[in-house]
């Protein structure tokens, strides 16, 4: 493509005031999957409000599911794309709880569903705000894990989910995470490809080799037991890691195609970095602003933001990291019990064999969609310093705005 | 480390291009209770024929004429449905079960 093609189509892209969820269902309406199968929750409503206004106007073909649950939910688009469809749906905290079952058959059965996760913190106590509780219990179901940080990257990764899923070298579904409220009822900017663009940059699907339909003769998802499941479990294992470099191929692709520049992992200030904050989702705006303050203060820090969060992309962290002497890990949910929070644990083991290594600490904060301001950002970059100064590792972690 | 990889070869996701093939394994053997029909009172109405979950009873020429001892899972369900109760429950021995 040349770069006067490359200026045409951002040039053609319709730039509207809209929130998280609606972008979401404008790239589902691009998709136009074969079958949509959601029931409401919170905050994931707005997805399936707005795309139901797309079916019932006529502007999708897709077939409607209005489900019982979300066990059915994924049930069915684990039957539709395993008939050779498109299959599309979305949901949140509980709901992806009381998924759990399916979404291990769908990774299992190696079927390229595309959810759209909007994260929110699961009860008791009852509370429907965002944190990543759901997105932490869904990291070992081996599914392609996607997070973005505000509507316009809720509406690029949408986009992009299904052609990653759909690879033949993947074949695994794939989970578009978008924070709950902070980025599904956020009203921003978001540039929209022409339909004609977006259309061409999914592209069409054909299953490689199964599809349930008529005059076809296969067995689907059979009894495997002790003879061939932990075969088929390496197999996965193996499709992550060409995940990893599908996801590389198509954020770089997509970027051509819209001018925005995206990465497997995002960071800010980190050339002349010398510690970093660690973090995923949409905290990354209050994170910046944090390191503004700081970098006033002649503090060199960085931010380092995870997009890619399943396959963990290893290496590209390693290198990111080199160098830096500390990095404040930042979670938003508690592994409980475990020897350390989910992010940290991830980016400890990726790092154990790095020398010089990172010293690391944990932070969580925004639990239950408590509100963490830049100010408590920046006491951690403070926290982080201290860190690097001492070579003092903290074993356990601090809570940030914790009453 | 296995030398033929045999996870590499295999198809993905648990497919399988022929259905049907329980027929060949013999899927029978955890039961611990096994079928006696006894023949002389059945009616050959076929009850157990539609009931039965494994198909099976076996038929030639509209009567009932055996059961497939390598595929029935001991349920018991026959038992429960036949109307002239000519078929019991006993202990899976050697050569016990079947249509006597």
């Amino acid at each position: 493509m040349t770069t006067v093609e490359k200026k045409n189509i951002v040039a053609k892209s319709t730039a509207s005031a809209i929130n998280g969820g609606e972008a979401v269902a404008l790239a589902m309406r691009q998709t136009d999957p074969e079958v949509v199968a959601a029931y409401p929750i919170t905050p994931q409503t707005f997805i399936i409000e707005k795309f139901s206004e797309y079916v019932s106007d006529g502007e999708v073909n897709t077939e409607y599911i209005n489900v019982e649950s979300e066990h059915a939910a994924m049930s069915a688009c684990i039957g539709a794309c395993a008939a050779g469809g498109r299959a599309q749906t979305a949901t949140s905290g509980p709901g992806l709880a009381l998924m759990y079952e399916t979404l291990w058959i769908a990774s299992g059965m190696r079927l390229p569903i595309v959810l759209h996760l909007c994260s929110r913190s699961f009860s008791a106590p009852i509370n429907i705000l965002c944190d990543h509780s759901d997105v932490m219990a869904m990291r070992e179901a081996s599914w392609v894990m996607l997070a973005g940080s505000n509507p316009q990257e809720a509406y690029d990764q949408a986009l992009i989910a299904p052609t990653i899923a759909e690879n033949p070298r993947v074949k695994l579904p794939t989970t578009n995470v978008l924070d709950g409220f902070t980025v599904t009822h956020s009203v921003e900017r978001v540039d929209s490809l022409p339909d004609e663009v977006a259309k061409e940059f999914i592209g069409e699907w054909e299953p490689d080799q199964w599809a349930l339909e008529p005059g076809s003769q296969a067995t689907f998802g059979a009894l495997d037991a002790n003879d061939y499941y932990f075969e088929h479990k390496r197999q996965q294992v193996e499709a992550l890691d060409q995940a990893e470099l599908v996801v590389k191929a198509q954020l770089s692709k997509f970027s051509e195609i819209s001018g925005r520049k995206m990465s497997v992992i995002e960071t800010y200030q980190m050339d002349d970095a010398e510690i970093a904050m660690l973090v995923l989702g949409s905290s990354e705006g209050m994170v910046r602003a944090a390191i503004d303050l700081a970098r006033k203060d002649g503090i060199k820090v960085g931010m380092v933001r995870i997009r890619l969060l399943r396959p963990f992309p290893v290496h590209d962290l390693r290198a990111i990291l080199a160098g830096i002497s500390a990095v404040g890990v930042l979670d938003r949910a508690i592994a409980f019990g475990a020897p350390g929070n989910g992010l940290v644990l991830d980016v400890s083991t990726a790092t154990r064999t790095m020398n010089p290594r990172p010293l690391l600490a944990n932070y969580v904060y925004g639990l239950g969609g408590r509100a963490t301001v830049k100010q408590q950002f920046r006491e951690a970059i403070s926290d982080v310093v201290k860190v690097a100064e001492t070579g003092q590792e903290p074993m356990k972690p601090e809570y940030l705005g914790l009453k | 480390m296995g030398k033929r990889e045999l996870w590499k070869q295999i198809p993905t996701g648990g497919y399988s291009e022929q259905p049907g093939s329980t027929s060949s394994v013999r899927t029978g053997d955890w039961r611990s209770e096994v079928p006696v029909l006894e023949i002389e009172r059945c009616t050959h109405c076929m009850i157990c024929w539609i009931d039965c979950p494994d198909a099976s009873f076996q038929v030639a020429e509209s009567k009932l004429v055996g059961i497939d001892l390598d595929h029935c899972k001991g349920c018991g369900i026959c038992v429960e449905v036949c109307p002239t109760k000519c078929i019991e429950m006993v202990p899976d021995t050697p050569g016990a079960g079947g249509v006597k």
